[in-house]
């Protein structure tokens, strides 16, 4: 500051005639520019690598025999994933009907009654819980449900209440989120039509929220079909098509696609590239009409 | 439920019926009720988890100490139902576990902020959008995947070459010893770091864009370059932000199983060369758990335990970095 103060001023000079930014500087910035685009494509580069090939491999392999038959051995070429496709459409039917309802209901908890002490502690655990490594779920459910109360054995349920497990956070911290969002006027104009609380919120709150649920829900979604580590201690995998509710092990895609790709045989790789196409294509929509709807509700509503 | 909203109150007198019907009266309390359980379930499943697993690995944790465990270095499974006969040492896993996440880091931290940085000051607003956008699409492959094609073309076709290279420039070093195995820590820790960069690019671009503008305007009005306004304003600014990004990349970097199970290579050695193959926590117990016995799945258990523990102290902190820089933020805006 001193220093500043102390120095004389000097002669105006025109713009015009001072010399120009010291080219070191704008060397720097230059170079700099130059450093980040290189970083950015650098940073795009797998994910087109990994589009590219999954594409180029997977496409030729699927075809109506890899969804409706079940897997050969490794070696032999043809069949297909049946059995992965059946029990992946089974355990995340049970996993969403047993985590949606809860997180949205845990977030109204949190929107419609909080804050307290109480919904704090709940959103501080729920955002640790989305931190939680995969397969400690697959082991807690492991020790709850397979081996623990009831010794159920592996199975479909088992593998359901791991995803549910992994998915409920993300359904709960979006729902928050869409619920914050919803205006206060719409609350208080239902209230000011005399409606309870709990009137307000099944009629009101959570249709205006609806597009926003239902993208969170379809990104947790998305999240829970591909996840492989927990189902391999729970569901535990098979190459048949189970209809066993609990009770028996039971098959899914990731976990054929992660067996097809340990083993040698090309056949049984090529086929776990058509997996993994298949997944990435179910990913890939979920995650794509999810932000299609929260988009178009966005910009609805405004 | 839904008929009694508008109906119930009798026309002449609609504020009193309105406030006196008893229907619906007892429905308020069973609704709170019911929703405070499901919050509470959140609690109960995290307690659940803790007490379930900690009592069924405590055998493990009794017969060789905690630390015994940690830090012991020979893991030879036994086979009995009843009771330990085997020894548990985790310590080739924890090894591995910590330098595939430490490579992971390394790499993708600093990836990270210069994505964030050209996403949200170079890139042009065209470009912006969909850029962040695919970067989210990248975090939303799933882990399997990754290892697939890490494992069938990323490692044949782009590491192994670059590894041999990398042999034969530094193999003097203790760290890049050959033999080039292909699948070993360093494969492992880098398609590591490609999957981590979506969520820390994420956080820090959140960061960056709540950061107040009149400061990065303030910075050009003295007549900065734009990398100066980056290196002196907002990286300094964004800084707690990046600390939380890192962590929680790495919480993700730990407890990734598939991937690094892949390409890892599976073995129980553990050695200072990053061509080595090894296992991490994740990865041993989702290779072995399949044939394990009993009492290996309880050693198996014991590791997941000790893995909980240090993504939870990870997470913790990152969350606390987070939602102290929130405050701070949502304080900003008021």
């Amino acid at each position: 500051m001193s220093t500043m103060t102390s120095t004389p001023p000097r002669r105006h000079v025109p713009l015009s005639e001072r010399p120009k930014g010291s080219s070191y500087r704008r060397f720097k910035d230059r170079s700099a520019t130059v450093v980040l685009t290189a970083a950015m494509v650098l940073a795009m580069i797998p994910l087109v690598l990994i589009v590219f090939e999954v594409t180029r491999r997977g496409i030729g392999v699927i075809n109506l025999d890899f969804i409706t038959q079940t897997e050969p051995p490794p070696r032999r070429e043809g069949g297909g994933y049946a059995a992965g496709f059946f029990g992946t459409l089974y355990i995340m039917a049970l996993a969403v009907l047993m985590s949606i309802p809860f997180g949205i209901a845990t977030a109204v908890y949190i929107v419609e009654y909080g804050p307290n002490r109480m919904t704090a502690a709940i959103r501080f655990f729920t955002d640790v819980m989305t931190g939680i490594p995969s397969i400690f779920v697959g082991l807690f459910v492991y020790g709850l449900v397979v081996i623990g109360w009831g010794s159920m054995g592996f199975g479909t349920f088992a593998g359901a209440v791991a995803i549910a497990v992994m998915m409920l956070p993300i359904v709960t911290r979006s729902a928050e989120e869409m619920l914050r969002l919803v205006p206060n006027e719409i609350r208080n104009a239902s209230y000011g039509l005399g409606a309870r609380r709990w009137q307000t919120i099944v009629h009101t709150v959570l249709p205006a929220a609806a597009p926003g649920l239902t993208t969170g829900s379809m990104l947790a979604i998305a999240r829970g079909i591909g996840e492989t580590a927990p189902l391999l201690l729970t569901a535990f995998g098979s190459g048949l098509v189970v209809t066993a509710f609990q009770g028996e092990p039971q098959g899914a895609v990731p976990i054929q696609l992660y067996r097809g790709a340990a083993q040698p045989f090309e056949a049984g790789i090529d086929r776990a590239w058509g997996a993994a196409l298949s997944l990435f294509v179910l990913v890939l929509a979920f995650t794509v009409v999810a932000r299609w709807i929260g988009s178009k509700a966005s910009t609805g509503s405004r | 439920m839904s008929t009694e909203a508008p109906e119930a109150p009798a026309p002449e007198e609609p504020r009193r019926g309105a406030l006196r019907s008893g229907k619906g009266r007892m429905a308020d309390p069973i609704f709170k009720w019911a929703v405070t359980a499901c919050g509470a379930i959140v609690l109960v499943i995290l307690a659940l988890m803790v007490i379930r697993t900690t009592s069924e690995a405590w055998p493990v944790f009794a017969k060789e100490g905690f630390f015994g465990f940690l830090l012991g270095e020979d893991w030879s499974a036994g086979s009995s139902r009843s009771e330990i006969s085997g020894t548990y040492g985790a310590w080739p896993f924890i090894y591995g576990t910590l330098v595939t996440s430490a490579i992971a880091i390394l790499i993708a931290l600093p990836l990270a902020i210069m994505v964030a940085f050209y996403i949200t000051h170079l890139a042009p607003n065209r470009l912006a959008k969909p850029l962040s956008y695919m970067v989210e699409l990248l975090a939303a492959v799933p882990s399997v995947i990754f290892g697939l094609w890490g494992l069938h073309w990323f490692l044949p076709n782009v590491l192994r070459p670059f590894f041999e290279f990398l042999e034969g420039a530094l193999g003097w070093f203790f760290l890049f010893e050959g033999p080039v195995r292909s699948v070993g820590y360093l494969a492992a820790g880098i398609v590591l770091a490609i999957m981590i960069l979506p969520i820390m690019t994420a956080i820090i671009r959140e960061v960056i864009v709540v950061h107040p503008i009149d400061q990065r305007m303030a910075a050009y009005a003295l007549g900065s370059t734009r990398w100066e306004v980056l290196r002196k304003v907002v990286l300094p600014a964004s800084f707690s932000g990046i600390v939380a990004a890192a962590m929680l990349g790495l919480g993700r970097a730990l407890g990734e199983t598939i991937a690094v199970l892949m390409l890892i290579g599976g073995s129980q050695a553990w050695g200072a060369s990053l061509f080595g193959t090894g296992s991490s926590m994740a990865s041993h117990i989702a290779a072995t758990f399949g044939e394990a016995a009993p009492e290996a799945r309880t050693a198996l258990m014991a590791i997941g335990v000790a893995l909980f523990l240090v993504t939870m102290i990870v997470n913790i902190l990152a969350r606390v970095i987070v939602w102290r820089l929130g405050r701070m933020t949502g304080d900003a805006a008021v």
